[in-house]
């Protein structure tokens, strides 16, 4: 049963045809069938958070699924979180107020808070700690990457139509 | 100005949108194919047997070598040539690669690797401290001893005599970015490879020594790595031979890159230690004389574990005048993975040493711990040497003690702490503040040296490049505002290259916390040499004198009249003038003999002060920290924000260590934590609730780049105040002495608190 199947995957509004044996990983067909390499792994099973990406808008870890499944789903990785060329307030807000040191970890970390910024415009500090911790640094302590989502969501508040 | 601004990561736009290439993500030519090892499943023994026909036929599978097919005995050791790539016939830890599997893709080679029948002839094996002073399996010879003073009569007269001892965890590194190298044959038989090293020269050399090359026939790139810490100082090294031997047996691109768990089970860790201490101190708490034991658990092979531990030895003393000394350090072979470097370099576990004992004496004493430790800081008048003979200059902690124990207003929280402790049973608080004071400079004198190389081309744009390598520390950012400064341009003409064995030779590995250090001073003297190229040129052709030519604000200041940039560099170009200069630098004043354990090792020390609060269940063990205060010496900063970064992420760590980071082995030797499932590094939600840190902005005594100091390892050491807070937590459950052993889990944290309360 290990036949390469052909699939086709909607990624970040492009649908892409791949060839792949059945039981790899999401992970993997994104970065090397597609080469949207900014999905990071880091632990490959599902605690790092690394590997975060939306699939039909929700965070979920692309090291634990299988790209076979993903058929007819909606998948989005980094490679499409800026807005054209301009960065979205939370990639502004990382940048500027260093919440990143090595950037391993950052592309997964844009990805889980994108997705709860949307619904969840004002989150307060404890809720952005539970938020972040499935989502490991080894690099920063942190402290940089709150500040940068509550700025973040400040500046899309400002932003949104009242 | 660029340099002393907090400006952002020059990487930072390619990290949000994850366009920042790792290795991993170097796009490869077709062809390439992907290296994995083969592990050993016993800790000790001698293979008898090995069937690797399953490996060799799995569809993918390119080729399989073991160490007899090898065309000459390949190391991968940093320096003591006792680590065969394969093994040679004997095993010697559970994880050690065996053979190596070339295949066409990265799943397929691991997946085949799991295919061989290897059979070993166990032997006993020797894991843990005890089973090495038993089976008397000592590095070096045997003990390592220092001494100052008399200690003997010391502690004879000493009215006081506090002993124990401590059992200190290693840690697993935790780069979020895995090992991983790629090797590209080159037409000639050369070699060109992409590394996530600290150390790409050391990488060249071991890839030319298993080739058969010169180092002039290998070239190691390197433009940034998902964390390093210390992990990928040699504990690269195997990758990159492995993929290069693949490249040359099969001409093709080879990468190779471990998944999490191998890594965790092959590579090397933090030292464990076991500190063994007597302190006699007189009635009001003055040390009188300290006698240590560090017994170091080394692993297999020696890798840099002579240096670790004359670090750990180094740093005994912390911040604290000892007249009388004596060290005993050994260091052990075990059949484990073999220790290496990490963060702090062995100074962590010597400065916990005897912050422990602080804390011990403190509380026999019945003394204000803070009051005790400012009693026996370093201070003029005799009490300023240091054990091997280094007289500490420029020594700031009383102060920045006193400015961090008023700014995080240790003394009233330490009173509310009692009284909290007084009224509650199950849930007791700590406090504790910690100073650390850390040599800056490798102790191996000669790795004290930096180059860089820096063009400017016509269009005024300049192309930097320099010895060290970028981590996640800021260390290409830092080194790029010393390059704009030196021509008073902005940070935009300044590009930013990957370290290249082939720009910059003879590095030393970007650690020691010495990468600005070293590399800033050496990027600062090429631009000063192609500044004064220019200025002379300008002088001569302009007529004026080359005093009154400045560099600034991005323009060339000729007296009266102004040029942009560019145009001085056109100038200088069409008149014939090189712009492009090497840079060289040594660090100063520094000597060091390792075996009397005598002289000046350090260029100078940095200094920093953490004041931690948590509180615990009695209960269950868990805690939280509730609270961390931190005031730390950088010197003037090259820049702030970089440097808050760095003390915010290394006390973290630190605290990660002692506190949740728990390595286990069994009885057979296999690591059970390989995974951050069951090894638990410090998440979002652990870090401290309030967090305040603050730079100490005094300028450096000595003349480092811009007189600002070192950061990458120093504040590591702060993460002590959460675990002697901790202490301080168990020990108002009872009388007796907490005796906290490392990391304090939650499980020890309620047994200690247990045996506290009788
Ligand atoms: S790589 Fe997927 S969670 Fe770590
Ligand atoms: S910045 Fe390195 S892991 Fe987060």
């Amino acid at each position: 049963m290990t036949a390469p199947v052909t699939l086709s995957l909607a990624v970040n509004g492009a649908v892409h045809e791949v060839t792949v044996p059945p039981r790899k990983l999401l992970s993997d067909v994104l970065r090397e069938d597609l080469g949207l390499t900014g999905t990071h792994v880091g632990c490959e099973h599902g605690v790092c958070g690394a590997c975060t990406i939306l699939i039909d808008g929700q965070p979920a870890r692309a090291c634990l699924t299988f790209a076979v499944q993903m058929e007819g789903h909606d998948l989005t990785t980094i490679e499409a979180v800026s807005e054209g060329d301009r960065l979205s307030p939370l990639q502004q807000a990382l940048h500027q107020v260093h919440g990143l040191q090595c950037g391993f970890c950052t592309p997964g970390i844009i990805m889980t808070v994108t997705a709860y910024l949307r619904d969840h415009p004002d989150p307060d500090e404890v809720e952005i700690r539970d938020l972040l911790s499935g989502n490991l640094c080894r690099c920063t302590g942190y402290q940089n990457i709150v500040k940068a989502v509550i700025r973040a969501a400040a500046e899309i508040r400002a932003r949104a139509p009242a | 100005m660029s340099v002393g601004k907090p400006l952002a990561h020059d990487s930072g736009p390619l990290h949000v949108t994850g366009a920042a290439r790792y290795v991993d993500d170097i796009p490869v030519p077709a062809g390439t194919l992907h290296v994995a090892f083969g592990l050993s499943h016993e800790a000790r023994g001698t293979i008898a047997a090995m069937d690797l026909s399953e490996v060799r036929s799995t569809p993918g599978v390119v080729a399989v070598l073991t160490a007899n097919d090898l065309d000459r005995p390949v190391d991968v050791s940093p320096s003591a040539h006792d680590e065969p790539l394969l093994s040679t016939g004997e095993v010697h830890y559970h994880g050690q690669p065996i053979f190596l599997v070339i295949a066409t893709s990265h799943r397929i080679a691991r997946a085949a690797a799991r295919r061989a029948r290897v059979e070993i002839t166990p032997r006993p094996a020797v894991l843990t401290i005890d089973d090495a002073l038993e089976a008397g399996t000592y590095f070096e010879g045997g003990p390592v001893v220092w001494t100052r003073g008399d200690i003997k009569s010391a502690l004879e007269a000493a009215p006081r005599i506090v002993e124990g001892q401590i059992e200190i965890g290693g840690q697993e590194h935790f780069y979020l970015e895995g090992q991983v190298a790629l090797a590209l044959p080159q037409d000639d038989g050369g070699m060109a490879i992409a590394a996530s090293t600290q150390h790409p020269t050391e990488i060249q050399h071991k890839v030319a020594d298993a080739l058969g090359l010169p180092m002039s026939a290998v070239r190691v790139e390197t433009r940034r790595m998902g964390g390093g810490f210390g992990g990928k100082e040699s504990q690269g090294n195997a990758l990159a031979v492995a993929a290069a031997i693949a490249a040359a047996r099969t001409g093709r691109p080879c990468k190779m890159r471990y998944d999490r768990d191998d890594d965790m089970v092959i590579t090397g860790k933090r030292h464990d230690f076991r500190i063994r201490y007597r302190a006699g101190v007189d009635e009001d708490g003055k040390l009188i004389g300290v006698e240590f034991e560090q017994f170091v658990r080394a692993g297999w092979s020696l890798d840099l574990t002579p240096p670790v531990a004359d670090r750990a030895m180094l740093h005994a003393d912390n911040a604290y005048f000892i007249p009388n000394m004596r060290i005993v350090s050994l260091r052990l072979r075990t059949n484990t993975a073999s220790a290496t470097a990490f963060r702090g370099f062995g100074g962590p576990q010597g400065v916990l040493g005897i912050e422990r004992v602080m804390d011990h004496i403190a509380h026999e004493l019945g003394m204000d711990p803070l009051k005790l430790r400012l009693a026996n800081l370093y201070a003029k008048s005799g009490k300023d040497e240091t054990h091997y003979g280094q007289p500490v200059k420029g020594f700031e902690l009383a102060d920045i003690i006193g400015s961090l124990a008023e700014s995080s207003d240790y003394h009233k929280r330490r009173a509310a702490v009692a009284a909290f402790n007084a009224e509650n049973d199950v849930l007791k608080k700590g406090i504790a503040l910690t100073p650390v004071k850390f040599g800056i400079s490798f102790t191996l004198t000669h790795l004290n040296q930096a180059g860089a190389l820096v063009h400017v081309y016509q269009d005024g744009s300049i192309h930097l490049n320099h010895g060290g390598t970028e981590m996640g520390q800021g260390l290409n950012q830092k080194v790029a505002q010393v390059a704009a400064e030196g021509f008073g341009v902005g940070l935009g003409r300044v590009r930013i290259t990957a370290t290249d064995t082939g720009k910059v030779p003879n590095t030393s590995a970007t650690a020691a916390s010495s990468g600005s250090d070293l590399n800033g001073m050496a990027v600062k003297a090429a631009c000063d040499e192609i500044r004064g190229r220019m200025v002379r040129f300008l002088a001569e052709t302009h007529g004026l004198k080359p005093k009154s030519i400045l560099f600034k604000d991005g323009k060339v200041h000729l007296g009266n009249q102004r040029l942009r940039f560019v145009e001085a560099v056109q100038e200088c170009y069409m008149g014939r003038v090189s712009l492009s200069a090497t840079g060289f630098y040594k660090t100063p004043e520094i000597t060091w003999d390792r075996v009397a354990g005598k002289g000046h090792p350090f260029y100078y020390f940095a200094n920093g002060a953490a004041v931690t609060e948590v509180v615990i269940d009695r209960l269950t063990g868990e805690y939280r920290i509730l609270r961390a205060d931190i005031l730390h010496d950088v010197g003037t900063s090259l820049n702030p924000a970089i440097d808050i970064g760095q003390i915010e992420g290394g006390y973290v760590q630190g605290a990660g260590w002692l506190t949740t980071e728990e390595l286990v082995w069994d009885d057979k030797g296999r690591l059970r934590t390989h995974a951050p499932s069951t090894y638990k590094i410090p998440a979002c939600s652990d870090r401290p609730a309030q967090f305040h840190v603050a730079l100490w902005g005094r300028k450096n005594h000595v003349p480092t780049i811009y007189r600002s100091k070192a950061v990458g390892e120093p504040p590591l050491m702060l993460g002590i105040s959460a675990f002697l807070a901790l202490s301080d937590a168990v020990a108002a459950c009872g009388e007796v002495y907490p005796a906290l052993d490392a990391p304090a889990t939650p499980e020890r944290v309620m047994m200690a608190a247990k045996r506290v309360a009788g």
